[in-house]
């Protein structure tokens, strides 16, 4: 069984009962009437239009779907999707993508957020809505750069770099996104590309059927205050040389000629050339986004430009109960235990005495 | 020996009291609480009135014997009607010399002093820092003193226990509490069933607590040091079920009550804090009512998650404290102005900052009403008593699901604490408060109002054609489209204001209690009720011309307010706190009223509001010894 785009969709859960009457909808039915209020040339355009393209694949009818945004330029997102949505404040949308997830398990719920917005306000909420498990689309849009506030540093900004509010150059070490969002235990952790439409869409895709919390990191540009944020390994011709796309079961091959590959060398990655020094393929680390322990995905989060090529795609895919549902599981309990609760028996619970 | 023993001969003097106040002081370690608790339940279920004031440190084990580890528990029980726990106790059961040197300043002359002797070591006088030991060296001449070498005739008792030293001395409340239904004529049973109910996985310790209980109990009976028993008959309460309960419990109760008078789940975002805590405990028991807790990873995250859940079409509910406010302020202003249906409790208690976390204030009146940016409205509702913390959750739901607004509830750590008997109502005498999500595509415009509410179109995800968004951002009348225009922008200001004010139409007129129109009213709101109305009493008794007006709707006020006010020739408004209502009630009506507080952690005196009416009514007696001295600022006039 394949999606619209081709993905393998053979181990995904149906998600809606309405499938059936709504699998006709398409990009269209996801555009909302407002103007799109970008800056002309942002990365955040590709990024909505991959969003609204993959929409329909999901089979949830539109009116299931909420999208909740914190503050910077990703917040402005749910304006322009025709769905449910939520405009939060400013690192807060995991904490209401929370409370709605679990009063409502039926909806889809979708978080948009960017570098400062989840990792310097929010990331106190987003270490705890993925280590709950919350069956929430968390994508993070990260620049590099405070966009909305005109250009100050971010907690993903590189070292030593020069900026509105630090002159002199930053004096913090930046964070990796992805090694919070695996050490905070995600169950989904993936990475993509503004630019690179078709992985994005793919990525949201296996995002959308993803079955619990979802870390989306999209490396996105901001023209204006940081442009060419991640230019010098996602241009075009550059990029098959300096990224390279996990694909599970498959061996870390990259390169123009797929001639270089990732070997476990102790208990770093390196890189080889297959066909040097006798490698072979078999000499490579395997991709497995669903191991059951971390550490091939934390090692590979922590591959960075210009020692390695990034790597791309799903880093983690590992099932797991989500909040929603053990929840829920607790009040079925409850209930199959004593019965559903009758008010006037809790009223008068407790020792009581009587009046005449 | 049985609990009904009193029958026995020769049966000491019967002595009939209207009412009676105890205070069981001890180490923080002693199992106060505990007692107090068990007199309470007692009294409650023997059907005397109530009223009880815990007073406890928020260290969990102070170092032992210390003065901050003192923990007390008060109980007033009557056989009349009764609104406070009392000012002073008759009796005083210190089990050791700190609790004797915190307490003994409140204990009248004459009034009974129990003292377990035992405890009177010289390292625990050192650590009360007595120089002399106070049981020998007359400083307690004053009182009527009984000296009970607690620990050694509780030991005695349990002879023969499987236990060490240690775990036996734990037992010794027990005993005390046994000397106490002795001395008042109480039955031992609930607090037997209760003991072999909690122990009954430990049946040493059972019995431990059950002996221990008995013996004081039957040293009560058959020492010579108590030459009067005491009486205290039920009280003439109306007729009904009662059960005794705390403000915390109420509050949990009455929003449990509220999500299904209004058909809705409760979802409650919560992050442990004192005193609001209880409320996550007992929620988080009401699985079975479809309840759903959510312990967050903060303040922040908690309200968050409740807005979520309301945005969803649950009743979002969130408590904490003062400083767990000031962190969700950001998020009721997101409330504001998205309009959703949200109950936001504060459980007040003393600060700034951390404060005193066990201990009690009104302090946060001017906090929930303007600690945000901008001018951002919402309803304040306050209960009076623990009880009324039932109603007044009910209440606070109904308001904010009929006006889709966020609602702040004023509760405060000494009605969360405190206890007092309910009438448990029947479910069919409880209001209907259901409202219904718009859900027609034709109609929907998501910021249009109802006229006579102003409430917007409140739609929950999930219904077809009804796709909206909504934000933090200034909305346009009508669609709820972002705008920036400036006529729109004061439009949404006013419209938001007068929503709020619009609730007066629909909240129950202020009532007076005495006079509706003479010399003094006196205005309060909160935990204050208690002595305000049992000083107006005492005033009515002296025949003075005095009123008592107490809300429970801070924002708006009742329609009624000012002329209620104006019909008096002065206004005293006592707080636990340096005159916030004062503050309001002279902004709003420009009436010259008068502060009166005490912030000292603790609930008012009775003595201590008939003095201050006294004085401004310029009559009275000389009541010096009643009141502390210290005249604040606003016992002649305001803050200004």
């Amino acid at each position: 069984m394949t999606d619209t785009n081709g993905h393998d969709t053979a181990n995904q859960p149906p998600l809606s009962p309405e499938n059936e009457a709504v699998i006709q909808l398409t990009r269209k039915d996801f555009v909302s009437d407002q103007e799109v209020r970008w800056c002309p040339g942002c990365g955040d355009y590709s990024i909505l239009a991959q969003t609204q393209k993959v929409m329909p694949d999901f089979g949830y009818p539109k009116e299931n779907i909420v999208f909740i945004s914190g503050i910077g330029c990703s917040g402005r997102l749910p304006y322009y999707m025709n769905t449910y949505g939520f405009h939060s404040i400013h690192g807060r949308a995991p904490t209401l993508a929370t409370g709605l997830k679990a009063a409502r398990p039926d909806l889809m719920v979708w978080v948009i957020t960017g570098d400062g917005d989840a990792l310097s306000i929010g990331g106190n909420h987003v270490l705890h809505s993925m280590r709950r498990n919350v069956d929430i689309k968390l994508v993070m849009f990260n620049n590099r750069i405070y966009g909305l506030t005109k250009g100050q540093a971010s907690p993903t900004s590189e070292f030593g770099k020069k900026t509105k509010s630090t002159p002199a150059g930053t004096v913090d070490t930046p964070i990796v996104p992805l090694t919070i969002a695996l050490a905070a235990e995600a169950s989904f952790v993936a990475r993509s590309v503004d630019t690179h439409t078709e992985h994005l869409q793919g990525t949201l895709n296996r995002a959308g059927f993803h079955k619990g919390s979802a870390f989306v990191e999209v490396l996105q540009n901001c023209n204006i205050f940081n442009d060419g944020a991640w230019r010098e390994f996602t241009e075009r011709d550059v990029r098959e040389d300096r990224m390279i796309v996990l694909e599970h079961g498959k061996p870390l091959i990259f390169g123009r000629e797929r001639d270089k590959g990732i070997r476990l060398n102790g208990l770093r990655p390196e890189i080889v050339t297959i066909g040097q020094n006798g490698i072979t393929e078999a000499d490579l680390l395997v991709h497995d986004e669903g191991a059951e322990d971390p550490y091939l995905a934390l090692m590979l989060s922590r591959m960075q430009w210009p020692e390695f090529p990034v790597p791309v795609g799903v880093f983690r895919a590992v099932p797991r109960p989500t909040h929603d549902e053990l929840l829920s599981g607790q009040i079925e309990a409850a209930v199959a235990r004593s019965g559903k609760g009758d008010l006037a028996h809790a009223l008068a619970s407790g020792e009581t005495w009587t009046v005449e | 020996m049985t609990t009904t023993s009193t029958s026995r001969s020769p049966e000491p003097d019967v002595q009939e009291l209207e009412r009676v106040t105890i205070r069981f002081a001890g180490d923080s370690g002693d199992g106060m609480q505990l007692t107090g608790t068990q007199f309470t339940r007692t009294a409650a279920v023997f059907g005397n009135d109530i009223s009880t004031l815990p007073d406890f440190p928020a260290e969990i084990r102070a170092p032992a014997g210390s003065l901050p580890g003192v923990s007390g528990f008060q109980i007033s029980f009557s056989s009349a009607d009764i609104h406070t726990p009392g000012d002073q106790p008759d009796v005083l059961v210190a089990m050791n010399p700190a609790a004797l040197k915190t307490n003994i300043m409140d204990l009248p002359p004459g009034g009974a002093l129990i003292v377990n002797s035992d405890a009177f070591t010289q390292q625990n006088l050192n650590k009360a820092a007595y120089a002399s030991n106070p049981l020998t060296d007359g400083s307690l001449k004053g009182f009527t003193v009984f000296e009970i070498p607690i620990s050694t005739l509780n030991e005695r008792s349990l002879d023969g226990l499987d236990m060490t030293s240690k775990q036996k001395d734990l037992t010794k409340n027990f005993f005390a509490l046994g000397i106490m239904f002795w001395l008042y004529e109480r039955s031992m049973d609930p607090t037997l069933a209760w003991i072999d109910q909690k122990f009954s996985a430990r049946p040493v310790i059972a019995e431990a607590n059950k002996r221990a209980l008995k013996a004081g109990y039957a040293f009560g009976e058959t020492t010579e040091l108590f030459h009067t028993h005491f009486r205290v008959k039920p009280a003439k309460l109306a007729p009904g079920t009662y059960r005794n309960i705390t403000g915390n419990e109420a509050t949990a109760l009455g929003f449990l009550a509220a999500s299904q008078l209004a058909d809705r789940p409760l979802f409650y975002g919560s992050y442990p804090i004192t005193p609001a805590s209880d409320i996550l405990h007992q929620l988080s028991g009401y699985k079975a009512y479809g309840v759903k807790t959510f312990q967050a990873e903060d303040e922040i995250a908690a309200i968050g998650a409740a807005i979520g859940a309301a945005y969803g079409g649950a009743l979002g509910l969130t408590a904490s404290s003062g400083p767990g406010i000031a962190l969700k302020s950001e998020a009721m202003g997101l409330a504001v102005m998205v309009e959703l249906p949200l109950v936001v409790v504060d459980v007040q208690r003393a600060g700034p900052s951390t404060g005193m976390p066990t201990k009690n204030e009104q302090a946060d009146l001017l906090q929930v009403m303007f600690g945000r940016n901008s001018d951002s409205p919402l309803p304040v509702v306050a209960p009076a008593t623990p009880a009324e913390c039932f109603d007044m959750a009910i209440e606070a739901s109904r308001i904010a699901l009929r006006y889709v607004t966020p609602v702040v509830y004023l509760s405060d750590a000494f009605l969360a604490t405190g206890a007092e008997p309910w009438r448990i109502p029947n479910v069919d005498e409880l209001p209907d408060i259901r409202v219904e999500n718009v859900t027609d595509p034709a109609t929907f415009r998501p910021y249009a109002r109802d006229a006579n509410t102003l409430a917007r179109q409140w739609a929950v995800p999930g219904t077809p054609g009804l796709e909206h968004r909504i934000g933090g951002l200034e909305k346009a009348d009508i669609t709820g489209n972002v705008s920036y225009d400036p006529d729109n922008h004061h439009r949404m200001q006013v419209l938001r204001q007068a929503k709020v004010a619009g609730i007066a139409d629909d909240i129950p007129l202020l009532e007076v209690f005495g006079p509706s129109e003479g010399d003094l009213l006196i205005l309060g709101w909160g935990s204050t009720y208690g002595a305000i109305r049992s000083a107006v009493e005492r005033l009515h008794a002296d025949g003075r011309s005095v009123a008592h007006a107490h809300l429970r709707h801070l924002n708006p006020f009742p329609k009624n307010t000012e002329t209620v006010l104006r019909s008096y020739r002065k206004v005293l408004i006592p707080e636990v706190n340096l005159g916030q209502l004062l503050l309001l009630v002279r902004a709003r009506f420009l009436i010259d009223a008068i502060g009166y507080d005490r912030v000292r952690g603790k609930p008012f005196r009775i003595a201590e509001i008939v003095a201050e009416a006294e004085r401004i009514l310029g009559v009275g007696h000389e009541r010096g010894d009643d009141v502390a001295g210290d005249h604040s600022p606003n016992t002649t006039q305001g803050v200004d």
